[in-house]
């Protein structure tokens, strides 16, 4: 297949038109904005619907309104934005509405900075609105994960009737890199999803209301809403075999460096480099991080393994809980960090590197 | 082998475009890696802007950087923020007509192009950067020439009236950077 050079966030929208995306909304925020541009050229042109709401908020609003319809559909936006749409988020997952979210993020907290971070890890993952439901989300290191994740997260959605979150940054957004773009999905496969979709999705049916579909956020029933939660802590809990995470050069690491999306990608040529001179690191890259991949952490050789260095554009360390709860206090974990928008560099990460193998 | 590359000038100088001409002949023309980022910060008006491309036959670990094998400046202020940068045995290309002072580097060498004098002489201030880019690659063969005016080409497809002005531009700068590199 041939490979075209794209930019992060054009990637990720062409991915999600040729995953069958028909519907996508959304409101202008750096440094996502090439997500809802590109869409606006191109969803006419597959005879989707592309709409810049009024905010984040009626954004969010109609993708539960479209992906209630059973129309694949998809919002972005960027960290205080993302936080924005957090009721409808909520509202989706309580309703158990399949749609797509990315989150191109970028400093914090408030309004922050508009340079790339990584400090909506615990909001991502744990709780993206009010009422404890979980979400799958993945990290993405690369254009091209980003694509391929995009592009399955739609049938991750139908598949769990719940709502999928990219969590990205602003590096992977705004980067260009050759990227092999997944099938276009006929108009017949996209007709067939939605079709798919019927017995449970709003679909309009005409003087027949033994059929209308009822989409429900809330139910007025204690016990049925209890009943609602318990089949979706089921579901949460059948997520143990969507779990993916990356171990590189683990074998005889006396440091494993534990990162995710672009910190990851970074720390993982500072392996490379650390291992030039002799160092012998490894890396856990959690490739989902909600669930998160603890048990990666069992494969670390603590006999050998100094420390854990726990490497994330985030200050204070969030990342860091889950890196706890999965080494188990088998070594001392270190930090390597940084905020505001600095971006990680290799050079920090050696640095960190070589004082942890040293103390 | 992995070059890391920094372009930097002021908004306007075209350093973002002169990146990705260079990004996408690269994709174009090999197997190769390659990643272009491009760095915005408020200081976008009047102030320094930036991009980085690393085109590597290896995975490529970061966008960005701090130790730089190549650098293209501008102007004054990108040198000084961007100097400390460049690696040793790194080669820096120098925007001559408007940085006059000395780098200060001896461990590195250094590419002098008139790019902005070059420019007004054909007529138009904006191609400096087609000038540089025909520099860099005269200079450094990493990416085929030809091809990287193909791109060029691509690029400018909507406005066609402006390819032969381009055209001139770009092979100034490769004729300058192949002299250059013989001495």
């Amino acid at each position: 297949m041939s490979r075209v050079f794209m930019k992060g966030c054009e990637a990720i929208a062409e991915a999600a038109v040729r995953a069958g995306c028909r519907f996508f909304a959304g409101y202008p925020i750096t440094p996502q904005n090439e997500i809802p541009e590109y869409f606006s050229r191109r969803m006419p042109e597959v005879g989707g619907t592309f709409v810049q709401g009024e905010s984040e908020v009626a954004s969010i609003s109609m993708v539960y309104g479209a992906a209630s319809s059973g129309t694949r559909a998809m919002t972005s936006s960027s960290s205080c934005g993302i936080a924005l749409k957090s009721e409808g988020i909520s509202y989706c997952a309580s309703a158990r509405i399949p749609m797509v979210y990315v989150n191109v993020s970028r400093g914090g907290p408030g309004v922050g900075s508009i340079q790339p971070a990584q400090m909506d890890y615990l909001q991502a993952t744990k709780a993206s609105g009010n009422g404890g439901f979980q979400m799958l989300v993945f990290a993405p290191s690369t254009v091209q994960e980003a694509v391929d994740m995009t592009y399955a997260a739609f049938d991750y959605a139908d598949r769990d009737r719940n709502p999928v979150l990219i969590l990205a940054d602003g590096v992977i957004g705004t980067m260009m890199e050759p990227v092999e773009l997944p099938p276009m999905r006929s108009d017949e496969e996209v007709k067939a999803i939605k079709e798919g979709k019927r017995p449970w999705a709003i679909v309009g049916h005409e003087l027949d209301y033994a059929h209308r579909a009822w989409i429900e956020p809330g139910q007025w029933s204690t016990a049925v809403m209890q009943r609602t939660n318990e089949k979706a802590a089921a579901l949460y809990e059948s997520w143990e075999k969507d779990l993916r995470w990356e171990e590189y050069r683990l074998e005889d690491a006396e440091l494993v460096i534990a990162a995710y999306g672009i910190s990851a990608r970074i720390a993982r040529s500072a392996v490379n480099l650390l291992r030039q001179e002799g160092y012998p690191v490894g890396l856990i890259r959690p490739i989902t991080v909600n669930p998160f991949p603890y048990k990666a952490f069992d494969k670390i050789d603590y006999g050998k393994c100094k420390a854990v260095l726990d490497v994330e554009m985030s200050i204070p360390a969030q990342f860091l809980r889950d890196v706890s709860i999965g080494v188990k206090d088998r070594c001392p974990i270190t930090t390597c960090l940084c905020s505001g928008g600095n971006i990680m560099s290799r050079e920090s990460i050696i640095e960190a590197a070589k004082k942890s193998l040293e103390a | 082998m992995e070059t890391n590359l920094c372009v930097a000038g002021f908004g306007g100088q075209g350093v973002m475009t002169l990146g990705k001409f260079l990004a996408e002949a690269a994709c174009e023309s090999s197997d190769r890696n390659v990643t272009f980022f491009p760095s915005y910060g408020a200081e976008q008006r009047g102030g320094t802007a930036n991009c980085f491309v690393v085109i590597s036959d290896q995975e490529i670990g970061a966008p960005l950087g701090d130790r730089m094998d190549d650098l293209i400046i501008m102007n004054e202020p990108s040198l000084k923020k961007f100097l400390p940068t460049l690696k040793p045995g790194g080669r820096l290309f120098l925007n001559s007509s408007i940085v006059t002072d000395d780098p200060g580097r001896d461990d590195v060498t250094i590419v002098k192009a008139p790019v902005t004098e070059l420019s007004l002489e054909l007529g138009n201030a904006k191609v400096l950067n087609v000038i540089m880019l025909g520099v860099y690659v005269g200079y450094t063969g990493i990416v085929d020439e030809e091809l990287v005016w193909r791109i060029i080409e691509q690029k400018l497809g909507s406005k066609p009236k402006l390819l032969p002005l381009n055209k001139k531009a770009y092979e100034e700068g490769l004729a300058l950077g192949k002299k250059q590199k013989q001495n």
